[in-house]
């Protein structure tokens, strides 16, 4: 199969800047790509941008900053995993000799709190029913009901994700902070405390891929929607079948992922996963088979996803450190993951790196999962 | 007494006891809720209205305690799955605000809860689950009657 490269990448920090627009952001994020790449005007044949909450030709309106326009410029919305699903279709149409450079960038302005969505009808809203955190936390119950986890183990989340983030200078929340405080925070769905919580915000992240395999190579970019009947994944519906045996869009994106890039679980260095609560980070080593069913607690007891563990995760600080812009989430993953292939991540780098995987999943559903090899 | 008005209509059969109003799928045998025209399981077009059963078991809960987009209701409130004898699981309210008083496979029916009174003056109406005999009753010697938290008739 045609290699996919990924020549260059560039971010806008993640946080809240106020009079600075998605668009500002991603002319930031775009230019910084391009530069590393080497490539200009007329150097890519098609761009994809990633953005849930942008609106109508939202990359138009970025390229067109830079005069960087005339290619074919396609918005992608699949909810978190919007950034995965442009540069999933990126690397398709290279791999299909389409074109041999496409730029992929995700921007994304979000407000505080709890994320309206279009996805819930009016009716559901008025009925108390489009409370996203509290389907985070009906997630969360089961897999304690079903599972050693326990309300200590998703603080432990938090204090592992916030200690990487102290290291990361474009992270919103650069604080540690302890269990105890971390279970003083306020209830806002049972298990779930406020700082358990990522919070949407701003930011912009881009990537060119070329054609060819210096550097850094893309081996896998997969997109999956969920299977029918389940209730409690990111589809969101208002019923489903009593079926514990449908896998999860995560875990088919995994499965799908390994086997095109010819690799397994056991062979990651690094991983950046969906930490939008702390539960869904522990149900991603399941989903994502870095340890068995019912094994997320003690990966985490072990110290094995911490920095100098056996398959750190989120050494970027996660989102619950940088926060979740839609658009932007799961191309900054992949921006982390570059540095740490590169050898250039500072202070939180992952000793010899060679294989990292990039994991987002939302509304949709949709789950990314992205392989990164150098 | 205000007028009572569902808050969307197709959702549930008023009654005593009220229903869900759900479909099953001739083709696979799936139920759905809320009614599809379609099978969301097969893609069946063979599909058929039916009410579903007004009690089921919990399967998973929490309580909200800010108010979601949208909402005009109290806070907090309960918030959960119920499964059903039809094999399917139903996101639902909870007539039960407080988590640590509900416990997993406990029996709980269906009831109508109030959300809020609108502008003209009507009680907006949803379908909730309530347990089928409260935890740690508040005021034991209150006589029990069908007349759960939250229900309004």
């Amino acid at each position: 199969m045609t290699a996919v490269g990924i020549a260059g990448v560039g971010l806008h920090p993640f946080g809240r800047f106020e009079g600075v627009s998605a668009t500002d952001m991603g002319v930031i994020a775009v230019r910084q790509a391009l530069a590393e790449a080497g490539v200009g005007r007329g150097g890519f044949q098609a761009a994809f941008c990633g953005t849930a909450y942008g609106g109508v030709a939202s990359g138009h309106r970025v390229l067109g900053r830079l005069g960087m326009t005339g290619m074919p410029i396609v918005d992608v919305e699949a909810g978190c995993a919007s950034g995965g699903a442009a540069l999933m279709l990126a690397a398709g149409a290279i791999r299909a000799d389409q074109y041999d450079t496409v730029l992929v960038f995700g921007i994304e302005k979000m407000p505080k709190g709890i994320i309206r969505s279009s996805f819930f009808e009016p009716w559901q809203e008025e009925a108390g029913m489009a409370a996203t955190p509290a389907y985070f936390a009906l997630r969360a119950q089961r897999l304690m009901q079903t599972s050693g986890v326990t309300k200590d183990h998703l603080a432990a989340v938090v204090v592992k994700n916030r200690r990487h983030g102290v290291a990361n200078p474009d992270a919103m929340f650069r604080a540690e902070v302890d269990a105890a405080a971390v279970l003083a925070s306020r209830v806002v769905c049972e298990p779930l405390h406020l700082w358990m919580l990522c919070s949407p915000n701003e930011g912009a992240a881009a990537v060119v891929l070329k054609r060819g395999s210096d550097g850094v190579r893309l081996a896998a970019a997969v997109l999956r929607s969920h299977l029918p009947g389940a209730v409690l994944n990111e589809s969101t519906p208002m019923a489903g079948l009593a079926d514990d045996t449908i896998p999860a869009p995560s875990t088919l994106a995994a499965t799908a992922a390994y086997e095109e890039a010819g690799l397994g679980p056991e062979d990651l260095d690094v991983v950046e996963c969906q930490d939008t609560d702390a539960a869904r980070e522990l149900l991603s080593y399941e989903e994502l088979g870095l340890c068995p069913a019912g094994a997320a607690a003690k990966l985490l007891d072990e110290g094995a996803t911490t920095l100098g563990g056996r398959v750190p995760v989120n050494v970027s600080g996660g989102l619950l450190s940088k926060g979740e812009p839609l658009g932007a989430s799961a191309l900054g993953q992949v921006v982390e993951l570059v540095h740490q292939l590169r050898d250039d991540a500072g202070p939180r780098q992952v000793e010899g790196a060679r294989v990292a995987l990039a994991h987002t999943v939302g509304r949709g559903a949709n789950a990314s999962v992205v392989l990164l090899t150098r | 007494m205000p007028v009572t008005v569902a808050v969307h209509e197709g959702l549930l059969a008023d009654g005593d006891p009220p229903h869900l109003l759900g479909s099953r799928c001739r083709t696979c045998g799936g139920h759905h809720f809320p009614r599809h025209q379609t099978c969301a399981y097969c893609a069946s077009g063979d599909v058929e209205p039916v009410e579903l059963s007004s009690t089921g078991s919990l399967w998973t809960w929490t309580a909200v305690t800010a108010a979601p987009p949208g909402y005009r209701g109290e806070v907090p409130y309960g918030f959960g799955v119920v499964e059903l004898p039809e094999g399917i699981r139903v996101v639902t309210r909870l007539t039960e605000p407080d988590p640590s008083r509900l416990r997993a496979g406990q029996s709980m029916h269906l009831v109508t809860a109030p959300l809020h009174v609108d502008d003209e003056g009507r009680q907006i109406v949803t379908y909730a689950f309530a347990p089928e005999t409260p935890e740690t009753p508040e005021t034991p010697e209150t006589p029990e009657t069908p007349s759960t938290p939250g229900t309004d008739r």
